[in-house]
């Protein structure tokens, strides 16, 4: 009786290891451990044994039901997470199949200099003004220290409505109408973007309508080493860290003294490229201590007050930052133009 | 203004630095020296020669065989095809082995079978612009004068050997218009001292007045007028040394005496005349206002017409030079002239310049007036003229200067303190170095416990506050040297407006949705101005535009980008999705500033969103830009107050467009182009929208407020109602949020049928309500009764019935 179990259990973990599916499997827990199989047939023919043997058979019964069933477990766990596997190895994807597209749109390229300069600027405390374009010849030129006849005058060839309304050919004339909003008072801390007029045929570098930010501080005590820092620190958040920034003298009739403004060439790091034409340096800037002619115009005591302001083209500096060559492609709005972009 | 660094070496001593260096000390201080240009060009091996033979070449009609003296043993024989080539002239000729401007060498060649051993050069030939060459060997080779020693460096006769840099003047810097202003310039620069040129004029024993008096009638043009005569003037070229300043100035040499006008010109900045006395047909110089109707035929035998606008110098009865600008045809210098008249003038510029705007002349003359020149110089140039005529030109002066004039000199005197030029740079500057600064410039001053009393030279007219004086320090100390700090002031936050921030928010809602920002040109034409404008005005025309594309200001963003979307379609970008911000402008009367109002606008053409091998393709439709804006309207808490009603608009299909209204105001539009405006765009199916964006931004929208999560489930019933075509869905959910209050919540349309399975003139919309007590679980008889409250209401407004 003894040969006759181990011989069962030899038997069904033969058959178990068989089994392919979850169904053979089955038929072989029914064929073994069911009422009518034949470890109960063992059982019920112990009656024939003696006494003292019963036991011992019993248990040796009971242990290769225990085995029978432990590998019937196993192999039915194993089975399952194969039946598991083919599933999902049916349903596989290419995952190189293009996803479905989010469609996004980008700002306008001088939007994103612009708005990146204003955020820079507010980081110092400064807040965005803004103003007609259709603007008066009285703030245009004349608050701004141009009267009638002026000969700088013909620096600016000027799209006149009437003679006395005109395109704004600068952001300046947002100097002189905040200064009189502030009747005499300091301080004075703005930046004013917006879009200018020239009358310019355009090409690939003139534009007759372009864009400007201009930045105004007025206040007791300003000092020209303050236009210097500014710009300096300006230059390193939009050019990168490292950059330098060196003054020319220069002229402009609202600021005095006045200065263009270089940076070191991002692109070689003053070495000398193709990028800063060889001298290291990339003109961005206009800038230069408030003229007192135009701080006395627009009510502030020139002897008190003194002021910076400063004046850059965002075409210019879009232009060198992304290697733009034409100034045209900002009006064309060429989505191939457009879309280069989107990159935060 | 171009000048020469040998001729400047002259005024001011330029030992030791370069012209290179030069134009770096030049550009660092304040005037930007565009290039440096070294007229030799590379040049070697050009000398004087002498043509001793000259016959015709045996085999060519144009060339002639020449023997040359080039002061070696031998002579060489060269062959010419210059026309004006002959015997006994002193020439320039590029030996054999000589290179000229481009690396071109000269070798020894055989023209027509004849030995040629080297070149006789033109001017051009050896980098000199055609349009300074004197016009006599323009189209030719140059002759030098007969006293030229042979075998000479021709290079260093021509004064080839030098540099030229090129000045760019800013306009208050016209003091700079000559070399003697450069020379205070360059001496400020380089703490030298300018020395100027003689002017010492031997006189004859008659007195100018026996020959010319002179009366100005208009001293507010012409505050002083000064002449003298020369006589017994020979006509004929001025030495080489100043032809060759001259052409390395740009100015082309003509005569001795001509020349000698332009040569003072550029050295004193003073512009000069010179008349043919015995032409002036007169005794008098008379300035006046030009008459009426006046002619006058000037220097470039152009007849011109005068207004009282113009300023004129006349022999009593006609002009006989529009004064500052040209001469007169009928005064002018010629060959057989022996009597000079120089003028020397200071003519304010307003006039000066009025005469070169209406009649298009721009001289070296005008430009010197328009910019200011310095009146105390006037007569020392006169003087400086007359003695160089005497010398060049064989002239005899006249004893005596005639003069009418007004002008006084006034003295300009600044001061500032060493504190307040420190305060404005940021500096910490002593007065020793403030003082040699101003040393420098050869400004006197005296200085006084830090006040400095500056006595500012005539020759600087741009320097009038001290803040000029402070740029002059400044840029003399070096910006270099200027710290780098931050204003110090009360720290203040700085930011955005709420407008400004909002207008941010719809940049980044609209760019999220997919749509790209453009910005186009504010000018537009005159049959676009007012197209698609959501409210028009009057258009505001330029006067002077440049064009008629670019004539007149825009009423709506809508036409350019249509015309940014037909761009795109014409180069194969067919998908458009562009948005814009921008003003539109509205006249509010001829001498007013116009109404600047900011819009909205947008474009979207071709697919809206594509995803094709998923089977997923959208074109854009009128939904899809409906769906934009009521994004949009979410976003500023508008969508409430929003309402779309059916419109016609010019140039929008009229069954697809929408007036878009807050408030009951309307505030922009949303429709299709109509078929006939997609065509002349040469666009397919299009649509666009424009709103008032100050309106929608200036809105008062609601703050946010929590709302309890909801605690108790919800209870969702669909109705689908059968109703006329003509029906609204805008206005039955309307009617079924109204009727379904307080327990209905939310009403959303999912399905619009029309076709076989209703009869004609129906359609079904099925709508989506969701029910909903805060304060409890609703029953189903609860909602039972709200819905037949609901469907009763319909069915009375619209006569919808329940869908079978």
């Amino acid at each position: 009786m003894k040969e006759r179990l181990y011989e069962l259990k030899r038997q069904a973990l033969e058959q178990i290891g068989q089994a392919r599916d979850l169904k053979a499997l089955n038929d072989v827990r029914v064929a073994y451990l069911g009422k009518k199989g034949p470890i109960t047939e063992v059982l019920r023919g112990m009656g024939a044994l003696p006494p003292e043997e019963r036991p011992k058979i019993g248990a040796l019964a009971n242990e290769v039901r225990e085995a029978i069933q432990q590998a019937l477990e196993a192999k039915q766990a194993k089975l399952e997470q194969e039946e598991v596997e083919r599933k999902l190895a049916a349903e596989a994807i290419d995952v190189t199949l293009p996803g479905r597209p989010v469609s996004l749109g980008n700002p306008h390229p001088l939007t994103r200099v612009i708005e990146e300069i204003e955020d820079l600027f507010i980081g110092m405390g400064y807040t965005v003004a803004e103003g007609p374009e259709v603007e008066t010849d009285y703030y245009n030129f004349e608050a701004l220290n141009l009267p009638k006849g002026h000969p700088a005058r013909d620096m600016q060839d000027s799209f006149y409505i009437t003679e006395e309304i005109l395109l704004r050919t600068h952001t300046s004339p947002m100097q002189a109408r905040t200064m009189e909003k502030h009747r005499g008072r300091g301080p004075v801390k703005i930046i004013c973007p917006g879009k200018v007029y020239r009358r310019d045929t355009d090409d690939a570098t003139h534009s007759h309508q372009f864009t400007q930010i201009e930045g105004l501080v007025v206040d007791r005590n300003i000092r020209m080493s303050d236009l210097k820092g500014t710009l300096r620190e300006f230059a390193r958040k939009l050019f990168g860290e490292g950059r330098d920034i060196r003054f020319r003298p220069s002229f402009f009739p609202f600021t005095e003294p006045s200065v263009e403004v270089d940076v070191s060439c991002f692109r070689c790091e003053g070495r000398g490229c193709g990028v800063c034409k060889g001298t290291g340096w990339i003109e961005i800037l206009g800038a230069g201590m408030v003229h007192p002619n135009v701080l006395e115009m627009a009510g502030f005591d020139s002897k008190t007050y003194t002021g910076f302001a400063f004046g850059m083209g965002p075409e210019r500096i879009a232009m060198l930052k992304y290697g733009i060559d034409d100034i045209r492609h900002f009006y064309q709005n060429d989505l191939r133009f457009l879309r280069q972009f989107l990159r935060v | 203004m171009l000048v020469s660094y040998r001729w400047l070496g002259e005024y001011v001593d330029l030992t030791g630095i370069t012209a290179k260096e030069l134009a770096e000390r030049i550009t660092k201080s304040g005037i930007e020296v565009e290039r440096v240009e070294a007229l030799d060009r590379g040049m070697k091996g050009v000398v004087i020669g002498h043509v001793l033979e000259c016959e015709p070449h045996p085999n060519a009609d144009k060339l002639r065989k020449c023997l040359v003296d080039l002061g070696e043993d031998e002579p060489v024989q060269i062959i010419c095809g210059a026309p004006n080539v002959a015997k006994g002239q002193k020439v320039a000729v590029a030996k054999v082995g000589a290179v000229l401007p481009g690396n071109f060498k000269i070798k020894r060649a055989k023209l027509r079978g004849e030995e040629s051993n080297g070149m006789i050069c033109s001017l051009q030939e050896l980098g000199v612009e055609t349009k300074v060459v004197p016009k006599e060997y323009a189209d030719g080779i140059f002759v030098f004068p007969s006293d030229a020693p042979i075998g000479a460096d021709a290079i260093e006769w021509l004064g080839l050997h030098d540099e030229v840099l090129e000045l760019s003047l800013t306009p208050n810097r016209a003091d700079c218009l000559s070399m003697i202003g450069v020379a205070y310039e360059v001496a400020a620069i380089l703490g030298r001292d300018v020395k100027l040129p003689e002017a010492a004029v031997k006189e004859n024993s008659e007195h100018v007045h026996e020959y010319i008096s002179v009366r100005v009638e208009a001293p507010e043009d012409n505050p002083l007028y000064a002449g003298r005569i020369v006589k017994n003037v020979r006509i004929g070229p001025s030495p080489l040394w100043m032809q060759a300043r001259l052409m390395a100035a740009g100015i082309r040499p003509h005569n001795n005496v001509v020349d000698i006008t332009n040569y003072i010109l550029l050295e004193y900045g003073q512009p000069l005349h010179a008349f043919d006395y015995d032409r002036l047909g007169s005794k008098e110089i008379v300035v006046r206002r030009a008459k009426a109707g006046e002619t006058i035929i000037t220097l470039d035998d152009v007849e011109r017409k005068l207004t009282e606008e113009h300023l004129v110098i006349t022999n009593g009865r006609e002009p006989v030079a529009l004064a500052g600008v040209m001469g007169g045809a009928n005064s002018e210098v010629r060959d057989d002239t022996t009597t000079v008249f120089i003028e020397a003038a200071y003519f304010t510029s307003p006039v000066i310049r009025q005469a070169v705007k209406d009649h298009g002349l721009r001289s070296e003359a005008s430009t010197r007036f328009e910019k200011g020149i310095d009146p105390a110089r006037t007569k020392e140039a006169l003087e400086r003229a007359a003695a160089l005529m005497s010398e060049y030109a064989g002239g005899e002066v006249v004893g005596g200067i005639v003069e009418a004039s007004v002008w006084r000199q006034d003295s300009v005197v600044v001061t500032v303190t060493l504190e307040r030029i420190n305060g404005v740079l940021g500096t910490a500057m002593s007065k020793e170095e403030v003082a040699a600064i101003l040393s420098n410039l050869q400004f006197p001053f005296t200085e006084d416990n830090g006040t400095f009393t500056i006595h500012v030279p005539s020759r600087r007219r741009d320097i009038a506050i001290e803040e000029d004086i402070i740029e002059e320090v400044a840029r003399l100390y070096g910006y270099d040297r200027l710290p780098a700090t931050l204003p110090v002031a009360e720290a203040k936050p700085g930011g955005l407006t709420p407008y400004q921030a909002k207008r941010r928010r719809v940049r980044r809602y609209l760019e999220g949705a997919g749509l790209f920002q453009a910005i186009t040109y504010s000018l537009t034409s005159p049959d676009k101005a007012t197209r698609f404008a959501l409210e028009t005005a009057e258009p505001i025309r330029l006067a002077l535009p440049m064009s008629e594309e670019r004539s007149v200001l825009r009423q709506s963003l809508i036409p350019h980008l249509l015309e940014a979307a037909s761009y795109n379609r014409a180069r194969q970008v067919e998908n458009v999705a562009l948005y814009e911000i921008g003003s539109v402008y509205l006249s509010k009367g001829e001498h007013v500033q116009p109404a600047e109002n900011e819009r909205l606008a947008g474009v979207l053409t071709g697919l809206w969103h594509a995803h094709l091998w998923q089977g997923e393709k959208k074109a854009a439709d009128f939904y899809v830009a409906k769906g934009i804006l009521d994004g949009l309207f979410d976003l500023f808490g508008l969508a409430a107050r929003i309402e779309y009603k059916p419109a016609k608009r010019a140039d929008l299909h009229p069954g697809r467009t929408a007036e878009i209204a807050l408030g009951g105001k309307v505030i922009g539009f949303v429709g299709q182009l109509h078929p006939a405006v997609q065509k002349e765009y040469d666009l397919k199916e299009t649509y666009v929208f424009e709103l008032a964006l100050t309106d929608l931004l200036n809105a008062e929208s609601e703050a946010i407020r929590y709302e309890p999560i909801p605690r108790f489930p919800s209870v969702v019933r669909d109705i689908a109602l059968v109703v006329d075509e003509n029906v609204e869905a805008g206005a039955l959910k309307q009617a079924i949020e109204e009727a379904g209050k307080p327990l209905v919540k939310d009403v959303s349309l999912f399905d619009v049928y029309k076709g076989d399975r209703l009869p004609d003139g129906k359609k079904s919309l099925a709508f989506s309500l969701r029910y909903y007590d805060p304060e409890r679980t609703l029953t189903d008889e609860e909602v039972a009764a709200v819905h037949e409250r609901v469907l009763a209401a319909v069915e009375k407004q619209f006569g919808a019935v329940l869908r079978g």
